[in-house]
């Protein structure tokens, strides 16, 4: 399989990336691991005329913590999200996740940008960058703007993301010190997109559920944030009443498709259970 | 659509050529210089077959295009053994072993299992398994493949005692 033809272009600077862009409106894509650009384009589902690789842009490339907040740069790749130590200790969930994503060589390309901008719903990023209420930061020609995960997703493949916007960075609130989290995944096998995902954060106070947050992967056309199912778990013990009420209501607000990864009811039934085991598992985590 | 120049060091050998744009890795490597121990075994970045070394680092390079490579150092399967034609370690241990049968998935196991004993010079059975996890052996079962890895590891480490 050969890709269309394409001019290749490589900027040092955002700017530039986003110059190039802004010239060639609607015809340039964004090239970053290109771990799920090429295989469209392989397909021809994708016919860039111009593409801009990112990788020299070292305005792209940092990860900072701080006791406020998370900033990752749009190019940091998996295998580097895995490697942060920094990550590791203030924001496990993020090395959870990746590490359930594709396999070594592909984590060693894909990028956290590529994952959240691309907007397959299979893609495993953007649920935990609504749970952990990400928000996106988009330059455009215009300037700079924000965009919260929760919101940015459309449909399949649709986004908020303007054409001529280039994602530069993610910055997370940093989840409070102590918190559970749990990243659960069901797939076919091993590098396999999601045949149903949940992610859960929790903070636990005296026994008690003071904050919750439960997002899911590839259960509907976009990510979903299950806002009422994280609501039925604060103020509780995440007792076994608590734990179904989640459930259902996160559920409830599932649309899998039926499809080589099994019918919508048994998609829908698994969502049930990664929720379930995802809150277990994030409770025990808990400080 | 101009063709690009292209420069990279194969091999510890720098290398030049004109090229599309369009013209993934995997093919420049087989149809431009000859190399042709990676093979292209699904083209759709499933089976790892096509694994080589890019700066260091496992990559599957029917996914890559060969501008994403430009300036970079590739290793594949022809780079493995030493100078002087003796096998590596991985190679000597998948050949007393058993670790292959038909041997199409053989040099981007073998290449990737260089790599992760690099990264990793101790692994356990399961650090092994996930460390091949983007590699698919449809002869073998892959137990022989991982006790290949375990036999070359021990190897490894025995050499380096010694040096
Ligand atoms: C075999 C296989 C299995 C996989 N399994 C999984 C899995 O289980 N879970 C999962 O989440 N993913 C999976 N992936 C996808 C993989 O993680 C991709 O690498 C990732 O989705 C995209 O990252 P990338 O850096 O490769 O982006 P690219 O492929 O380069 O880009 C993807 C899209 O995003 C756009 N884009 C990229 N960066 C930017 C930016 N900074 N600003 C604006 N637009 C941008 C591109 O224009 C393109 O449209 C798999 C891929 C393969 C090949
Ligand atoms: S040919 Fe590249 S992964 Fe199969
Ligand atoms: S030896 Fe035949 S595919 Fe691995």
């Amino acid at each position: 399989m050969i890709p269309g033809s394409f001019d290749y272009h490589r900027p040092n600077t955002i700017d530039e990336a986003v110059g190039l862009l802004a010239s060639h409106a609607g015809d340039a894509f964004i090239l970053a691991g290109g771990h799920s650009l090429i295989p469209m384009m392989k397909l021809r589902m994708a016919t860039p005329e111009h593409l801009i690789d990112i990788q020299d842009i070292s305005e792209l490339t940092g990860i900072s913590v701080n006791a406020d907040h998370i900033e990752i740069g749009a190019a940091v790749t998996q295998a580097q999200l895995i490697a942060s130590a920094d990550l590791s200790t203030h924001c496990p969930i993020l090395s959870e996740t990746a590490l359930q994503i594709a396999d070594p060589q592909i984590r060693n390309v894909g990028t956290i940008g590529g994952n959240v901008a691309n907007g397959d719903p299979g893609n495993d990023m953007p649920a935990i960058m609504q749970l952990l209420d990400a928000a996106f930061v988009l330059r455009g020609p215009d300037g700079t703007r924000n965009v919260s995960a929760r919101t940015f997703y459309e449909a399949a493949y649709f986004t908020a993301r303007d054409e001529s916007e280039i994602l530069t960075a993610i910055r997370i609130p940093t989840p409070p010190a102590g918190h559970g989290h749990s990243y659960q995944k069901q797939k076919r096998k091993i590098g396999d997109y999601a045949t149903a995902a949940a992610g859960v954060i929790v903070t636990m106070h005296n026994g008690t559920c003071t904050s919750a947050s439960i997002a899911l992967t590839n259960l509907a056309d976009t990510p979903l944030w299950a806002e009422a199912a994280s609501n039925a778990l604060v103020g509780t013990s995440l007792d076994a009443t608590a734990i179904d009420a989640a459930v259902s209501a996160a559920r409830a607000i599932t649309d899998p498709a039926s499809d080589g990864r099994g019918p919508k009811e048994y998609r829908t039934h698994l969502a049930g259970i990664m929720v379930k085991r995802a809150i277990q598992t994030a409770h025990a985590r808990a400080a | 659509m101009s063709k690009t120049h292209v420069k990279m060091t194969v091999n510890g050998k720098p290398v030049e050529a004109l090229a599309e744009p369009r013209t993934l890795l995997i093919h420049f490597l087989r149809e431009e210089l000859n190399l042709t121990g990676p093979h292209i075994g699904c083209d759709t970045s499933h089976c790892g077959a096509c694994t080589v070394d890019i700066d260091g680092k496992s990559v599957k390079s029917c996914t890559v295009f060969v501008g994403q490579a430009q300036d970079s150092e590739i290793k594949t399967i022809e780079g493995i053994a030493h100078p002087d034609g003796t096998l590596h370690a991985v190679q000597e241990a998948f050949r007393q072993h058993h670790g292959l049968q038909c041997g199409f998935c053989t040099p981007g196991m073998i290449t990737r299992a260089y790599r992760l004993l690099q990264e990793n010079p101790n692994p356990s059975e399961e650090e092994i398994r996930h460390g091949i996890s983007g590699n698919l052996c449809r002869c073998t079962g892959y137990q022989n493949i991982v006790k290949a890895i375990q036999v070359a590891a021990e190897e490894l480490s025995v050499k380096e005692a010694a040096q």
